[in-house]
């Protein structure tokens, strides 16, 4: 499903991560610091790796040596982001709707109220993102990365900038999606306890560098 | 003001038209130029950063000969439009809108380019996330999100292009119904005995159209700020 092998220099910071996995949901698990966003953007395209390979779904998306990178919006991934970034311009039906109409693909009423039912945001699609609780943005992230129909989900510490309160509403949505939605996740987190609950397979990074690989036992 | 003369009715007319023309045609080079000073980096970027204030900086004559130069008959660009398009600037309204383009320039440029470096470029790397390619985020994002500031721009340089008068008069001198501008007629009746009354008359016209723009502008940036907040 993902296979990741690269080096990267920023600044002062080496990353070097290789791994390759096909599980359900991959937990990318480290300390602030230790790598794992500029992962997660390499695989996304935003960033650029010095050296190596990338390849989503049997597709190479990077490959420094033959000269390929392939951009970010040809990529077919979907990623949440730790502070929603909603578009403030547009509504929450709108934001939801944005991925399907940049993609030209045909609505698809089903799958759209199906993930809207599944993430309970049925209520606030007339609602501007500004008016919206962490909680309810994060949701509607959740829902319009989904809907643009990607291969390949990244969740760049989606409940990190939550209050333990909200991080416990938002989890039960995310154990559904797991089971429900049948998209491969990336799961980034700090929290042990999020991630015993979501991934099914565990990339331990240390400093840049991965220094465990696999099931939620090795997070001890 | 139910005594407006025919004449100084020809010259606000004929000002709103200058200026109007001039804020539409000079509005996409405006956005162009200033998605180019927000978010690339180029070889000889303060330069060109330069030469858009110039005119800001510049005796308005100065600019008016300029323009005469290249955009007269016997100028360089004027006189390849003038044989291949049939476009003449010289001693026409048209010429007029091109001087008053060219000096309300930096005015436009100014609020586009501060509303576009306020937009949080993150928000652009979600839109690519989605599958948007970089010119479908410029135009779902990026130009939504600095409409206030395009609109607050258009309406800066509307204004200064209502009033525009040196490089004007240089450019395409002051004809009655063709070149004479609020401003160049405030400017013949002046010189001449008893047109006091008509140039107070204009004067208070400038003076509204000036006070108006400014109000609007200064709406226009309070949406931006509500627009970029998402309420």
């Amino acid at each position: 499903m993902l296979r990741v092998d690269v080096e990267k220099q920023l600044g002062e910071f080496s990353l070097s991560a290789s791994f390759s996995s096909e599980g359900r949901v991959i937990g990318l698990f480290g300390a602030s610091g230790a790598g794992k966003s500029s992962l997660v953007n390499m695989i996304a395209g935003l960033l650029r790796p010095d050296r190596g390979t990338i390849a989503i779904d049997g597709e190479t998306v990077d490959d420094t040596a033959a000269g390929i990178h392939v951009p970010t919006y040809r990529r077919r991934i979907g990623y949440v982001f730790q502070d929603a970034r909603l578009f403030p311009h547009l509504s929450v039906a709108q934001n939801l709707d944005y991925g399907r109409r940049m993609n030209g693909l045909a609505p698809d009423p089903a799958q759209h109220k199906r993930i809207i039912d599944l993430l309970d945001i049925g209520a606030l699609v007339d609602r501007r993102p500004g008016k919206l609780s962490g909680g309810e943005r994060q949701r509607v992230a959740l829902g319009r990365a989904l809907l643009s129909k990607p291969r390949l989900l990244l969740l760049d510490e989606p409940l990190g900038a939550l209050d333990e309160g909200r991080k416990l509403e938002i989890l039960p949505y995310l154990v559904r999606l797991r089971d429900e939605a049948n998209v491969p996740m990336v799961y980034v987190s700090h929290d042990v306890a999020e991630l015993r609950q979501l991934a099914t397979q565990i990339v331990m990074l240390k400093q840049g560098r991965v220094t465990s690989l696999g099931g939620v036992k090795v997070l001890t | 003001m139910s005594d407006i003369s025919p004449a100084e009715w020809t010259a606000i007319l004929l000002s709103l038209r200058v200026a109007i023309i001039a804020t539409l045609v000079a509005t996409p080079f405006g956005i162009a130029l200033a998605w180019l000073l927000a978010r690339r980096d180029f070889w000889g970027k303060s330069l060109l950063d330069a030469l858009v204030h110039l005119p800001l900086v510049l005796p308005p004559v100065v600019t008016g000969y300029l323009l005469l130069l290249t955009f007269g008959r016997r100028g360089l660009v004027g006189g390849f439009l003038a044989d291949h398009l049939g476009i003449v600037f010289s001693f026409r309204w048209t010429g007029a809108a091109l001087a008053c383009g060219v000096m309300s320039f930096p005015l436009l440029v100014r609020p586009i380019r501060l509303s576009i470096e306020a937009i949080d470029r993150r928000l652009e790397q979600a839109a690519e996330t989605l599958g948007a390619a970089p010119w479908k985020v410029f135009f779902t994002v990026t130009l939504p999100l600095a409409l206030p500031g395009v609109l607050a721009g258009m309406v800066l340089g509307f204004a200064k292009a209502i009033g525009e008068f040196g490089a004007t008069i240089t450019f395409v001198s002051n004809i009655p119904g063709e070149t004479q501008t609020i401003s160049s007629a405030i400017y013949s009746l002046i010189q001449t005995p008893d047109g006091d009354a008509a140039a107070g008359r204009l004067v208070i016209v400038s003076i509204a159209l000036a006070i108006g723009a400014l109000i609007a502008a200064e709406w226009f940036a309070r949406r931006a700020t509500q627009r970029l907040h998402g309420n």
